[in-house]
């Protein structure tokens, strides 16, 4: 198709003149995906199968698993799980930022003790943990305050008391809640460190140089410039990290601590011999709280990411104005 | 040349009328010597600006003055106070990290690529370092801000995050933030050299408005033109060293060495 010279309109314009009937839509007959339909096919004959042995198969003898999953013991259970939970995650956040600014100070035997830990509680499995840490009463059966290693040196001295200011029942301090709180936000803090480490380390290191232009001390700039904006890269791995820790709960009854929800769901099974509705309880219990969980950690993404949609809600303007010129 | 060693080796005190001075100063990173003795001196609202290939130690040296990088020997001192070290009976003690911060609050510095804080607003960002490291209260801190913002053109841009800027726009708040500390001494890393070229006249302006009103400015750059006109004192520096200093005219028109008359054919 040519063009006259004359013709002001090109002959692949991109509008058509006002008076123009609007161009005619494509009309194709779509590729056909036969093997689509039969997975679909399928699928959905394995979904109706397993509905209707959910509604049929006696085994879930659902009357008994909802008058159950309300009962006194179980939503105990349930707060115990929560309350377990969050507070290891508490702890654990608190523990890997600590660790991470070990990890990155410039102090040789902080950087090793960081990396101790962090080598020791991601190597040890968390129910090998709660089990030690439940046993830790074997270790000492009670907790002295005192100047450490009094019985080495202070007979040297002729006293032969001892210097211990304070001792107290180590079963009274650790009741199994507290080893199982130590022993999860202990293994929790060693991936909490690994992640809020990488958090820092992808701040660029000319915010931290801006910020000590103005007169920031070392702690000054974290608080305020590096951690906030680490913040973005933390908070993603982390609700990972919590759902884990909630799951991982269920390893604490071998501690024995036996208020959580999973040992009390399967106490009632035993005891009723109907066990299976009251595992199915369990996954129900477990995908609830879950849920909340992912909905709260959606919620808590968008108010970190507040500066960066704006910018985009402005179309990204300036944003290619910073290129990434290395100074001299 | 000759008027920057001939003082050298004197201690300046508060009173005496040298901002900064340089004696010496080297640095090294390994086995890289990047500065190779470096001596300046810059006089209370004088504005130096230094340049040269680059490369040749111009961006390490500003961050030298406060104590961004450790110089490896020589001294530096600003305000009479010798940067990063306290010199006590012959003896130099590295100062600790919170005396270095002191120290920095009355050296303001611009980046090349503006380093705004990304979390906070532009007010924000002014707002902090009076706030955060002064202990200003957040009332008079924001009203300074607000003003500071409306002297760099930036009066609507308050609410806004840095993103949300042309760099011209994030250049010129981060001359703000730095403002916002009242401080004693700017330095300038290559000011424009990030920006777009029709952004780069109102950054230059705002330094131009700064220098007129006295302050002390160390600025480099590539922007002869500036250099020619705001400047007080040329430095032209090759391969870690100063090759040559003076009044920005002269050098401009009549430079001495060869080095210095090679690179300025070259970016005139």
């Amino acid at each position: 198709m040519s063009t006259t010279p004359d013709d002001p309109r090109p002959a692949h314009g991109p509008a058509a003149p006002a008076g123009q009937s609007p161009p005619e839509p494509v009309k194709a007959i779509p590729v056909r995906h036969p093997g689509r339909w039969v997975a679909a096919g399928f699928l959905l004959l394995f979904a109706a199968m397993f509905v209707h042995m959910l509604v049929t198969n006696p085994a879930f003898d659902w009357p008994f698993l909802f008058e159950q999953m309300f009962s006194a013991p179980v939503l105990i259970g349930v707060r115990t799980t929560i309350i377990l939970a969050a507070v290891s995650l508490a702890l654990g956040i608190a523990i890997g930022i600590v660790v991470a600014v070990m990890r990155l100070s410039d102090n040789p035997v902080l950087v090793s003790v960081a990396w101790l830990y962090t080598w020791f509680f991601r190597a040890v499995p968390r129910i090998v943990l709660c089990v030690l840490f439940g046993n830790v009463a074997i270790l000492y059966q009670t907790l002295e305050l005192g100047i450490p290693f009094d019985n080495y040196w202070l007979p040297l001295l002729g006293f032969e008391d001892g210097a211990r200011f304070y001792s107290v029942p180590m079963e009274t301090l650790l009741s199994p809640f507290v080893a199982a709180v130590i022993a999860l936000s202990l293994s929790q803090g060693a991936y909490m460190a690994e992640i809020v480490r990488a958090g820092l380390l992808s701040v660029d290191k000319g915010q931290t140089e801006a910020a000590q232009a103005l007169g920031m001390n070392q702690g000054l700039v974290l608080r305020r410039i590096t951690l906030p904006q680490a913040l973005r890269v933390i908070i993603p791995p982390t609700g990972n990290e919590a759902t884990a820790i909630m799951k991982d709960t269920s390893l604490v009854s071998a501690i024995p601590l036996t208020t959580e929800l999973f040992f009390q769901l399967q106490q009632i099974g035993a005891r009723t011999f109907n066990l299976f509705p009251m595992l199915v309880a369990a996954c129900l219990w477990y995908l609830a709280i879950t849920s909340v969980m992912m909905a709260g950690q959606y919620y808590l993404e968008q108010a970190f990411s507040r500066s960066d949609r704006s910018a985009r809600g402005a179309g990204g303007a300036g944003r290619g104005a910073a290129p990434s010129v290395q100074s001299e | 040349m000759t008027q920057n060693t001939a003082e050298a080796g004197v201690v300046t005190g508060p009173g005496d009328d040298r901002m900064v001075v340089a004696e010496n100063v080297h640095k090294s990173f390994g086995r890289l010597e990047v500065l190779r003795g470096i001596d300046l001196e810059v006089r209370r609202g004088e504005v130096a600006c230094v340049v040269g290939p680059s490369g040749s130690g111009k961006s390490t040296f500003l961050r030298c003055i406060n104590h961004l990088e450790k110089i490896s020997a020589g001294k530096l001192w600003v305000d009479g106070q010798l940067m990063g070290y306290r010199q006590r009976a012959g003896k130099l003690y590295e100062l600790h990290d919170s005396q270095v911060a002191r120290q920095r609050r009355g050296i303001g510095m611009v980046f090349q690529n503006f380093n705004l804080f990304p979390h906070m607003t532009v007010l924000g960002n002014v707002m902090e370092a009076p706030v955060r490291v002064k202990g200003e209260p957040r009332s008079a801190a924001r009203e300074r801000a607000l003003e500071l913002l409306d002297r760099v053109g930036l009066a609507d841009k308050a609410p806004e995050y840095p993103r949300q800027l042309s760099g011209g726009q994030q250049q010129r708040a981060a001359i703000a933030r730095a403002l916002a500390m009242h401080p004693e001494l700017m330095l300038f890393d290559e000011p424009t050299s990030a920006l777009d070229p029709e952004l780069v006249g109102d950054v230059l302006d705002v330094m131009k408005g700064l220098a007129e009103e006295g302050m002390t400015m160390i600025v480099v750059t590539h922007e002869m033109g500036f250099a020619r006109e705001v400047g007080d004192k040329l430095v032209f520096m090759d391969g870690g060293v100063v090759v040559e200093s003076g009044e920005p005219r002269g050098v401009l028109s009549d430079p001495r060495h060869e080095r210095t008359r090679a690179f300025l054919s070259k970016v005139l």
